[in-house]
């Protein structure tokens, strides 16, 4: 197998921010829905100056986890966002926890 | 090609009725779903779960399977089908999982294959582009200076693996995505996204909270009680550390700008951590009597009624 090939070079997801026409088409979700998303909370625009809709990159992780469990798992826009705010938190404390018992 | 026992991917009797099948696959859905299911092989639990479901849930192939299951054959096994079998008789559009791509070949070879472009034998169309996703482990180290690795990554179906070179920018922390356009599924020219979700290998020393890092440093009584200036690692090399006198464990110290590099760049949070030697020799005793006696001290008198 021709493995030596020159590195591939990524883009790291949540630092740049993105239009919503990219939202959109990264996501395959229609403008209608990433409205439906901020209206329900499960994203937030940023400030802009030029009044153009623009999404951190967390939004993007946001918009597909939303898309997937809804989808595969046939929860609806609310259930599908209290789901990606309680699995963030349950990462976020998953990893003060290992700190914790590492720890000890 | 291996027989695959779809009864007991689901967990179920094979005389379960068409609910109880329908209520496995649910619950399994759920705990396997590779956004809410840390564990590694989530992706590929989940795929087979929806394979199992989308070949039992229809009572028609699932009557096929049996007929099949019958004959004799257990999981893991290899399996032809048999020459008689039809498979132009069975119709399903997709279902399930998409971004997962196809069902086995075992799937495949009993019920033809997904989508809308099947149905003929013999031909196969060009793949359609969709987005791959996959988790690589890392060391905190790599992270800190940037590197290049190689990883394995499984294809869509699970049998066979690709070998894929990446760059890791300097300062990407865990749960962050890289995202490689154009190595996602597909075939071609025709292909979707490959994203990365990075986590780190647990470290020795170092616990990580986003850019922040998080150090245990052990030290002695006289060291929190006097203070002294310390020899401490992090991720960029050794620095000195002043122990202001008068700590206690838990104090946290921090060294900006010494955690994971970036704008802003994490800071190191040193944790202290009071260590006591034993009375080991009877001058250690010793001294540990007259500390008792000439310090007078006691910890707990807030718990005293």
């Amino acid at each position: 197998m021709a493995v030596e090939r020159k590195p591939l070079t990524g883009q790291v997801v949540d630092e740049v921010p993105v239009t919503l026409a990219e939202l959109c088409s990264r996501c395959g979700v229609t403008a209608e829905l990433v409205w439906e998303m901020v209206d329900e909370g499960v994203i937030e625009p940023m400030e802009s100056a030029d009044r153009e809709w623009r999404f951190s990159g967390p939004c993007v992780w946001r918009v597909h986890t939303v898309v997937r469990l809804t989808r595969d798992l046939r929860v609806n826009l609310p259930g599908a966002a209290l789901a990606v705010e309680l699995i963030e938190e349950r990462d976020t404390l998953r990893t003060r926890l290992r700190r914790n018992t590492l720890s000890r | 090609m291996e027989f695959k026992d779809y009864y007991k991917i689901l967990g179920v009797n094979e005389s379960a009725g068409q609910d109880e099948i329908k209520r496995a696959y649910r619950k399994l859905a759920r705990r396997y779903h590779p956004d809410v299911s840390k564990e590694p092989d989530a992706e590929q639990r989940f795929k087979e779960v929806g394979e199992a479901y989308e070949a039992l849930k229809d009572p028609e192939k699932r009557a096929a399977y049996d007929r099949l299951k019958q004959g004799g054959y257990r999981g893991g096994e290899p399996f032809t089908a048999p020459p008689d079998w039809d498979e132009a008789g069975f119709s399903f559009h997709g279902g399930g999982f998409t971004d997962a791509g196809e069902f086995s070949d075992f799937f495949e070879s009993l019920f033809g294959r997904s989508g809308p472009e099947r149905g003929f034998r013999g031909y196969r169309f060009q793949e359609p582009a969709y987005d791959q996703r996959a988790r690589v482990s890392i060391d905190l180290e790599d992270a800190f200076h940037g590197t290049t690795r190689t990883f394995q990554l499984p294809d869509n179906t699970g049998s066979a693996v690709r070998t894929v070179k990446v760059n890791i920018p300097k300062g990407i922390t865990a749960g962050q995505q890289i995202r490689l356009a154009g190595q996602g599924g597909g075939s071609g020219k025709n292909r979707g996204d490959l994203y990365l979700e990075v986590e780190f290998r647990p470290h020795r020393l170092y616990h990580p909270e986003g850019r922040d890092i998080f150090l245990d440093l052990p030290i002695t009584p006289w060291e929190a009680a006097l203070g002294e200036t310390v020899k401490v690692p992090t991720l960029g090399g050794h620095v000195e550390l002043r122990i202001p006198p008068g700590s206690q464990s838990g104090r946290k110290l921090r060294l900006k700008g010494r955690g994971l590099p970036g704008s802003p760049p994490g800071d190191q949070y040193v944790v202290l951590k009071i260590v006591t030697p034993r009375a080991e020799t009877p001058e250690a005793e010793e001294i540990y009597r007259r500390m008792a006696e000439t310090m007078a001290w006691n910890p707990r008198h807030e718990m005293e009624a």
